[in-house]
């Protein structure tokens, strides 16, 4: 049986009511008065950290050896050529060995990493996949795409052993059917009428996936617990749902109005809150939306009764920060280019040194330090010569991962003097359990509620963008532990 | 085994220009003003010094990275000159370097600068690009988003849970310590901040990082320092006042601190250890009482006051008491920072080891240059500079004597 081992999703923490966007460029047009809030990306967040948070919550309990492949689905990649997965399974402590691939081009793709995943593991040709998918788009100031789009991300390992959920079928349908579209030296989309989009597209493109799988495997729509289809506005998920004829309590709920549209993950989130709350023999159909359609069967089993997310996605809906200023949102997603000052400039002052990132990398992308074979102790970066002064043992470290550890924070400072686009900076020190320590940044946190002691994990984020060379830094910083 | 160099040394003359905003000065004018001074005061020709070293930090800002900036300012006669560097401790580090020579033999007479132009960076604070290659270009990859306030404040973020204070009573302590420095700085003409201010506006003051504010942060400023040091058995050939070489430290970081789990980030552990090797080498039983003056390392006003405890002049944990109750006042037990430290003298980095010894020099010759802050009658004064953040750090401690 080849199905879902195990799965993780990322709400980012903050979040901006529509009326705030409203209030700002309501003015320009009043078909943008959306309800609800979206989740928004924190200024270092972007496609590829919100993946590898999910990446780390779906491999809480799994040994990340036995992954060897990782699929990243995604239209909102930050780089060009640098694939996304790469960077992803970097960041994940993952061997070399691996198949990785992005999957691009449409918003339908988080499902086809999924399926593409599925059909790698049945024919044998990888054993167990992790199949993300991360999206942050930025819709255009004043467009109902600014109000739509959300941010969030999944992953989902792909395998045949201690199968939660298995993949029983799929159908998709593909075509050149341009809704939505982005040129490639454009900086927001461009959308046709929306009422085109529902009639033409959306609504019979995902019902003719619906029905193909349905067909596909034998079963009736009344068959199916929960139904998961993609929200593209506030109305359209609602006709599809009509249309297929499905009850109230077939219907998953939408996280258009907590999330919103999260491009390729916003069928896989709802998934993950769909697995939840599953019991053995459920059915869940999932859909998905953009060039055609894709539809996905799947079936839990007795083992999800075993299985707890990391995170569910309901506690992450509840953990929020709210956005008050539509103006700091803009600085967030480097839309409004704000003064930072000298001091502020001289932070691009050493440009990216891409040979040492390449070297280092261990110690950078997957904050691994070393542990002393002679006496145990736990240090970063990584020690060549052992960091306990009683010990100082030479070339004896092993690598040792603290990005997947817990800690305490053992002092700190709320900075108002060092540049950031999300002031005031703080930083302090992290004490890991089981040991090791060291300094970082603190992200996604209220300076007033910081306490010396209080427990704090790790987060991959994005440390700086290095204009001049084109390309995102990543680390790891603190952040509370929220729930 | 070595016994250090106690009293083979003597300091036979200093120079210190006025620290400040120089708008109109360059490095090179801050060392010839200093220089001429220390010429002066020493009482040698130029042609006699044998060698000489520059200390200084950021070479970033305007002085380049090479020792070539002083000896072509100087006019030095194609002589040794070396720069050295030690964060904010290179100026004790050039003092270091000639009293070395001077006690091995190697040199008659040697010269140590320290100088910084600071106010060419366009903003308050020290040089940001700097500050983030502490660890060369790794320090962008791995290092917070950090500033030199922020460094030092988580000091007194762990010093006040640590010791149980609450954010009023930790504020209060530090502000002290602050007030005091700008209550001696009214009499110290040579001071970038002279103003008086009351403990009030200290801990008012906006923010700067938590729970630092404005007036618990040093002034940043241009200027130079330098002396001229001898073999002991010559001072007095040159002048009739010199000063003794007792004790001569310095230490930094092995990396525990920053990396290994048994240093508490309340106090700075580069002085605990060189304090106690200082006062060997002195032959100091009881810091507290026979230390007549200290100059010391306060970039920040906490760092001054776990600093009070790292050197033994208060026990552990307590030196809010003896900061209160103005032991380290100039009329107290233990006067601190009379010219003003570097919270109002200014803290242009590569000199200020050398403008607090100028102010110990001057201290122990009965010459301070006012009389409302002549310490009556001091026997030994201490510097204490230190550079780097409190988690990786060099540290310096000299003793002097008459």
């Amino acid at each position: 049986m080849t199905g879902i081992i195990s799965y993780g999703a990322y709400v980012p923490y903050h979040r901006i009511n529509r009326k705030t966007i409203f209030g700002a460029m309501g003015w320009l047009d009043a078909a943008t008065n959306v309800k609800g809030e979206k989740a928004i990306c924190n200024y270092d967040e972007d496609t590829v950290t919100m993946a590898v948070t999910a990446g780390i919550h779906c491999l809480k309990n799994v040994d990340r050896g036995k992954v060897d492949g990782v699929y990243l689905a995604t239209i909102s990649s930050p780089a060009v050529e640098r694939q996304a997965a790469g960077t992803v399974a970097s960041a994940l402590d993952m061997e070399g060995n691996i198949r990785s691939a992005d999957f691009s081009g449409s918003t339908k793709v988080g499902t086809a990493a999924i399926v593409a995943a599925c059909d790698a593991v049945k024919a044998g040709s990888l054993s167990n996949v992790l199949a993300c998918a991360s999206d942050s788009r930025t819709g255009k100031p004043g467009s109902g795409d600014e109000q739509n789009y959300g941010d969030a991300s999944t992953a989902f390992l792909i395998g045949n052993d201690g199968v939660i959920a298995e993949i029983a079928g799929s159908h998709s349908v593909s075509y050149d059917f341009m809704g939505h579209w982005e040129g490639d030296t454009d900086d927001y989309g461009h959308f046709w009428e929306a009422r085109w989009i529902t009639d033409e597209g959306y609504n019979p493109h995902l019902i003719e996936a619906a029905k193909g799988v349905l067909k596909q495997c034998s079963v009736e729509i009344d068959g199916i617990s929960k139904v998961i289809i993609p929200s593209i506005n506030a109305r359209a998920a609602k006709i599809v749902a009509k249309k297929l004829k499905l009850a109230d309590e077939q219907v998953q709920t939408p996280v258009f109005d907590m999330v919103g549209d999260c491009g390729n993950a916003q069928s896989p989130l709802m998934l993950a809150a769909a697995l939840d709350e599953a019991k053995p023999g459920d059915k869940i159909l999932v859909l998905s939306y953009g060039n055609g359609a894709d539809a996905i069967l799947i079936e839990a089993t007795e083992a999800i009764t075993g299985f707890t997310p990391a995170k569910t996605v309901s506690k992450m809906l509840e953990t929020k920060r709210e956005i008050t200023n539509y103006n700091q949102y803009l600085v967030f997603r480097e839309v409004l280019p704000v003064e930072t000052g000298i001091r502020g400039e001289e932070l691009d002052a050493a440009p990216t040194q891409v040979a040492r990132l390449w070297r280092e990398r261990k110690e950078i992308m997957a904050l691994c330090g070393s542990k002393c074979k002679k006496c145990g102790t736990p240090q970063y970066p990584f020690q060549k010569v052992c960091v306990n002064p009683d010990c100082g043992a030479i070339d004896e470290g092993e690598w040792y991962r603290f990005s997947d550890k817990k800690g305490k924070l053992f002092t700190y400072t709320v900075d108002s003097l060092a540049f950031t686009f999300n002031p005031p900076q703080v930083y302090g020190v992290i004490e890991w359990e089981g040991g090791g320590k060291f300094w970082f940044d603190i992200s996604d946190c209220d300076p007033d509620n910081l306490e010396v002691g209080m427990e704090m994990e790790m987060s991959f984020r994005r440390k700086y963008h290095d204009k001049w060379r084109g390309l995102s830094a990543y680390f790891w910083k603190a952040i509370p532990v929220l729930d | 085994m070595a016994d250090g160099i106690r009293d083979k040394v003597a300091i036979i003359g200093m120079g210190c220009t006025k620290f400040g905003e120089h708008w109109d000065k360059a490095g090179e004018d801050l060392m010839v003003e200093a220089f001429q001074e220390c010429l002066g005061d020493a009482g040698v020709e130029k042609k006699s010094i044998d060698a000489a070293w520059m200390g200084h930090y950021f070479d970033e800002v305007n002085v380049g990275k090479t020792a070539l900036l002083m000896s072509q300012a100087l006019k030095l006669p194609y002589i040794p000159v070396t720069r050295v560097e030690n964060a904010c401790a290179s100026g004790s580090e050039s003092l270091r370097a000639a009293c070395y020579a001077v006690a091995s033999g190697a040199i008659d007479i040697g010269l140590a600068m320290g100088v910084e132009k600071l106010k060419d960076c366009g903003y308050g604070g020290l040089p940001q690009a700097a500050i983030m290659s502490l660890l060369g270009t790794k320090s962008r990859f791995v290092n917070p988003n950090r500033t030199a306030p922020g460094g030092f404040a988580m000091v007194a973020t762990k010093y006040f849970a640590q010791y149980g204070l609450t954010a009023e009573e930790g504020k209060h302590m530090i502000a002290y310590v602050s007030y005091k420095s700008h209550k001696n700085a009214e009499f110290s003409p040579k001071a970038h901040l002279r103003k008086g201010v009351s403990i009030e506006q200290i801990m008012k003051a906006p923010i700067i990082a938590w729970p630092l504010g404005l007036f618990d942060c040093c002034g940043v400023s241009d200027g130079a320092a330098c002396a001229i040091v001898c073999r002991a058995e010559d001072a007095k050939n040159f002048q009739a006042d010199p000063i003794y070489v007792k004790a001569m430290q310095i230490g930094i970081s092995s990396g525990e601190e920053m990396m290994y789990n048994n240093w508490d980030n309340a106090h700075i552990e580069t002085t605990v250890r060189i304090a106690q090797k200082a006062y060997k080498e002195a032959g100091i039983t009881n810091a507290r009482e026979e230390i007549s003056v200290a100059e010391v390392h306060d970039c920040f006003s906490i760092t001054e006051a776990v600093t009070m405890e790292d050197l033994q002049f208060s026990p552990r944990g307590k030196v809010r008491e003896d900061i209160e109750s103005g032991f380290f006042d100039l009329d107290g037990g233990l006067p601190v920072q009379p010219d003003g430290g570097l919270k109002c003298f200014g803290h242009p980095i590569g000199a200020s080891g050398l403008r607090m010894m100028y102010e110990i020099y001057k201290q122990l010759q009965g010459k301070a240059q006012t009389q409302e802050r002549q310490i009556k009658d001091p026997k030994l004064g201490l510097t204490h500079n230190m550079g780097g953040v409190p988690a990786a750090n060099v540290s310096s401690v000299m003793i002097v004597g008459r």
